[in-house]
């Protein structure tokens, strides 16, 4: 592992960036390309980075397998949950995000964002659950 | 009370969809069961309530998803149709749930069985999704929901070749996903709309002569959903998904999947293009009627020589699939209305029958008809039960089956066709030959060394194979619900449509 020095130093430098050029584009999926699928792609490409650089199990105290495994269905509960206050407060129907503000514009970007959130951690999990899967069993 | 009333079409799909989400949290077999099991136990109460409310006011449920309006939000709209599929399915689902618990215990590895109910939940979920909405593109996010779980169920089965069946049920459901979507593409660039109901009006007068877009469009969905309800000769995937899919995922998937892919070709034929009538300016009822026969006659051959009984059992699906769209291809209201009691009954038949046979897979290990030889000795309920779903499924008097085969005699009878009820009668004598064949091994053979200490199931497998054998019989005498409803539908259906335009 010693050779390698400058790939672990360069991954050092670029993980940050990548990191934050995530949620950049999660932000960004409001007014142009971009949104909570391309992010949590970003994210978990910086992890397998990670995981390819310094190997499966340092990835996987990062982000360890089971959190991992909770997250997918977490980010599907969110993206269904966003509909649901709406038709509990009785105010409107499912995916009815007009509860989230006063302004008919802003309480829509509110919902999409929790949406693109829920997006951003499934995406990103799952994407992170494949590789994984498919790293673990070359070690079998 | 009044709100959850309002919202009855959205919980239906709710409900499911948040129990597959919370199964995927856990990593327990049993709580997984237990959360599908309270999902699936509230299902049929919705939908029983959703057709009850839609049969005595007569006019159809919309809900529209948060503040657009119908033609432009996604409408959830429930009518007579629908709701009855709907009721179907959470029906099987909720028949289904006891059986899973030993089933899916013994042949899922325990760390998989929640992800194995996440499946099976979207998998329902799809299905009702596929039932309930009223949007052609909703449709297709509901189809691919319903069938990448479907896809994983069979995955799941024990032996290695479940692999490939599912691999080719994949290749073979995409493409026919694909087909639908592009049918869909074409209709929305010539109407942009893809609400069901807008799209009648819109293809309809607008359009005097059919464009021809318009006549690409139907072909391709009706190719495309020929292949997911495995219509002959797109049938070929089927065999092999439900023979090595595990015991559970086979009979839910032979009550549900291919019914609501029938569903979804009513639904094109008769409300997308309930004004522009394809029936009389476009020959889909030769080639249905055609394609329905093949069906009834190749498959029922087949399965009389099939040597594993789940692919017997899969192409006699696939005979049965062939008596429903047989009826399709009659469009007239008495054969509709076979069609559609024959969708109900071969549900309810069908799994009963898989059922029947998971059971024994369950007590010996072994689907192969020489191995089971015998059975009728060291497990005579579960037998009795898979003969009563047997010559429901032959067309018995005094069995479901016999019902739906009488209104399709009728309605070809009303067509002048008395050479078709030779054949419905002719193919039926094929049923009679490879349910025979099973009866015979099962209860005239020495029990084989494969199944010397096997006896009954547990309970919570015999009480819904019992339940449904039952139902079969109750079916042939009692046939308000089936019959009944069925009629209406057809009433309903062929409301927009030219009467006897195949002649």
């Amino acid at each position: 592992m010693k050779l390698d020095l400058i790939l672990r130093v360069g991954t050092k430098l670029i993980l940050p960036f990548i990191l934050i050029f995530a949620p950049y584009v999660h932000f960004h999926g409001d007014y142009g390309p971009g949104g909570g699928f391309q992010a949590g792609v970003i994210i978990a490409a910086a992890i397998i980075l990670y995981a390819i650089v310094f190997g499966l199990d340092a990835a996987k105290r990062v982000a360890p397998q089971g959190l991992i495994e909770r997250l997918v269905p977490l980010g599907v509960l969110l993206y269904a949950s966003a509909g649901l206050p709406a038709m509990l407060s009785n105010k409107g129907r499912y995916l009815d995000y007009g509860v989230f503000g006063h302004h008919f514009a802003h309480a829509h970007e509110w919902g999409i964002l929790i949406v693109e959130t829920g997006v951003i951690i499934t995406v990103s999990s799952t994407m992170l659950a494949i590789f994984y899967a498919f790293a673990d069993r070359s070690r079998r | 009370m009044s709100s959850l009333q309002e919202h009855l079409p959205i919980l239906q799909i709710l409900v499911p969809l948040f129990g597959a989400i919370l199964t995927a949290f856990t990593r327990s077999g049993t709580t997984a069961w237990a959360i599908a099991a309270v999902s699936s136990a509230i299902s049929p109460f919705i939908s029983a309530a959703l057709l009850i409310k839609v049969t005595t006011t007569g006019q159809p449920i919309s809900y529209v998803m948060g503040p657009w309006a119908a033609p432009w939000g996604i409408e959830y709209r429930v009518d007579l149709l629908n709701g009855f599929i709907l009721l179907l399915v959470s029906l099987i689902g909720l028949v289904s749930i006891p059986y899973a618990r030993k089933s899916v215990a013994q042949e899922i590895d325990s760390h998989k069985q929640s992800w194995f109910y996440t499946m099976y939940l979207l998998c329902l979920t799809g299905l009702l999704g596929i039932c309930i909405t009223g949007d052609a593109f909703n449709a297709f996010v509901f189809l691919e929901v319903s069938s990448l779980s479907t896809y994983t169920l069979i995955a799941l089965g024990r032996q290695r070749r479940a692999l490939v069946s599912a691999y080719q049920y994949l290749v073979m459901g995409t493409i026919g996903a694909t087909f639908y979507i592009i049918g869909v593409g074409l209709i929305y660039i010539v109407t942009g709309t893809l609400n069901f109901v807008d799209l009648a009006a819109r293809i309809g007068p607008a359009m005097p002569e059919l464009s021809r877009p318009i006549i690409a469009a139907l072909a391709f969905m009706t190719v495309g959903i020929s292949l997911k309800l495995a219509l002959f000769p797109l049938h070929v995937w089927l065999p092999n998904a439900y023979a090595f899919a595990p015991s559970f995922a086979t009979a839910f998937l032979a009550g549900t999947a291919t019914k609501v892919a029938i569903y979804l070709l009513l639904r094109i034929f008769y409300t997308f293009f309930s004004n522009a009538i394809p029936f009389y300016s476009l020959p889909i009822s030769e080639f249905l009627l055609v394609l329905s026969l093949a069906a009834m006659f190749v498959a029922s051959f087949t399965a009389i020589f099939e040597e594993n009984a789940k692919r017997m059992l899969a192409y006699s699906s696939v005979a049965q699939i062939g008596y429903i769209t047989l009826g399709i291809a009659l469009a007239n209201k008495i054969g509709l209305a076979g069609s559609l009691v024959h969708m109900f009954n071969h549900a309810i038949m069908k799994t009963a029958l898989f059922f029947a046979l998971g059971a024994m897979v369950y007590r010996t290990g072994v689907a192969r008809m020489s191995s089971l030889s015998g059975i009728g000795r060291k497990m005579p309920i579960t037998t009795a039960a898979f003969v009563v779903a047997g010559l429901g499924l032959i067309g018995v008097p005094g069995t479901a089956g016999f019902i739906s085969k009488w209104y399709l005699a009728m309605g070809a009878i009303e067509h002048g066709w008395i050479w078709l009820v030779f054949l419905i009668v002719l193919s039926s004598l094929l049923a009679v030959v490879y349910v025979g064949r099973f009866i015979e091994i099962a209860y005239f053979r020495e029990p084989s060394s494969d199944i010397a200490d096997s006896h009954e199931p547990p309970l919570s497998m015999l009480a819904p194979l019992i339940a449904l054998a039952a139902a079969t019989i109750y079916l042939g005498f009692d046939t308000r619900l089936t019959g009944g409803v069925a009629r209406q539908i057809a009433d309903f259906l062929l409301s927009g449509v030219v009467l006897g335009g195949t002649q």
